[in-house]
């Protein structure tokens, strides 16, 4: 078992460090620059659902590893 | 750099020895008021003094004003009075068992410091892909980060010794990487959580003489929070503090909502010869505690110190993730 939870913690680090990745990539650099003109308070609304969709992806990756790895032992 | 190994030294030494001198006279005082609770997981009635957050108040609090002294920067002063607000919301639970939503909800408050006196840098620092800007984004970010630190180290407060030892562990990474990536002041102002919850170990491992109740638990959680803040090493942090991470991810996902600990069916039972094993009742939460446990019993120091290799482990990967904060891709 404990060595599951290793396993876990690992694969949790490789996620943030891969969501990382992401963030920088996608999120940062983000613009709406052939529409022009946009409101900053607008795109910084899309970033933040961008970041939400991240998020969710994230944790419902963590879940189905979660579910992999403890699948003998959780039964909650 | 002489100078500052020096004040290192002089706030590490006034973190560590202000709670281990003060502890015993607290200990002696809470039991003379009979401000005990019952220790659950021992055989026969065990009564704890219970909080020792005022101790770790007076440890982290003396430190850091000390080091406001050699370094008066508004990043420390944000530390020194978040600390004392995270303190105030832990005692406030510790007196009254207050709701689910109370403690987040009050601990977004206790971000306020930050903000107000402009302690933080709105880059998000990653490792290999370097950092990314979100001026809006960061100020949710830093409201939301307090009360989730805040939170998920209360939320290992579970046995003998686990939340001082992991706090300890968990702030020495945060400490070695904030010195790794040159941020002297805010390592040294890490160092004094570091020693403080060290100090606050020594009377809080199994067999506890003290438990350092919420108000303990939520400052040791706030101050970490408001350290990786200000150091700007917010992902950094999150990685020491996995193992914790997890339990509040299995806790939510199995419980589905957010609940004050005290609510829930213990995911624990003892055997005969009170070992902790995980229940048989499905409705209890799934937690880190109970995944140790899960395939045979084990004492309370044996979940101890398996949380504590945990912790360390996460350490690790926290201080390798500060020497790839200088590596771009």
């Amino acid at each position: 078992m404990t060595i599951k939870i290793y396993s876990f913690i690992f694969t949790m680090w490789i996620l943030i460090l891969i969501g990382g990745g992401l963030i920088v990539t996608i999120i940062g650099p983000f613009s709406l620059g052939s529409i022009g003109g946009i409101n900053p308070i607008i795109l910084s609304g899309i970033k933040v659902g961008i970041a939400l969709v991240l998020i969710f992806v994230w944790v419902f990756t963590l879940t189905k590893v979660k579910n992999w790895i403890f699948k003998t032992d959780v039964k909650s | 750099m002489e100078e500052k190994i020096i004040v290192a030294i002089i706030v590490s030494a006034i973190a560590f020895f202000s709670i281990y001198a003060f502890t015993p006279i607290l200990i002696k005082f809470l039991e003379k008021r009979n401000l005990t609770v019952k220790d659950v997981n021992k055989k026969d009635n065990v009564m704890i003094p219970r909080p020792g957050g005022i101790s770790i108040l007076i440890g982290i609090v003396a430190s850091e004003i000390t080091l406001y002294f050699f370094f008066p920067i508004s990043e420390i002063l944000a530390i020194i009075i978040t600390s004392i607000l995270g303190f105030s919301v832990g005692i406030i639970d510790d007196k009254k068992t207050m709701g689910g939503w109370f403690k987040p909800l009050t601990l977004a408050f206790c971000a306020a410091p930050i903000l107000l006196l402009g302690a933080y840098d709105s880059n998000l620092n990653f490792p290999l892909f370097g950092s990314v800007q979100i001026p809006s984004l960061y100020l949710a970010l830093v409201v939301f980060m307090i009360p989730v630190t805040g939170n998920t180290i209360n939320s290992i407060d579970v046995l003998n010794g686990i939340v001082s030892g992991f706090t300890t562990i968990a702030s020495f990474a945060l400490a070695i990487s904030l010195f790794v990536l040159q941020n002297y002041e805010i390592g040294i102002a890490c160092l004094c959580l570091a020693f403080a919850s060290l100090a606050f170990y020594k009377y809080h491992k199994f067999p506890s003489r003290i438990f350092p109740g919420d108000s303990g638990a939520v400052m040791f959680g706030a101050t970490y929070g408001v350290i990786a803040i200000v150091g700007g090493v917010e992902v950094i942090a999150a990685i020491a503090i996995l193992p914790a991470i997890i339990n509040s991810f299995l806790f939510l996902s199995s419980v589905k909502k957010i609940v004050e600990h005290r609510e829930i069916k213990n995911p624990t039972s003892h055997t005969d010869d009170f070992k902790l094993k995980s229940t048989d009742d499905n409705h209890a939460p799934i937690t880190l505690v109970r995944l140790l446990i899960a395939k045979k019993p084990l004492s309370e120091k044996q979940i101890c110190n398996e949380v504590l290799k945990l912790a360390t482990f996460s350490g690790i990967l926290a201080i390798i993730t500060a020497f790839m904060m200088g590596v771009k891709i």
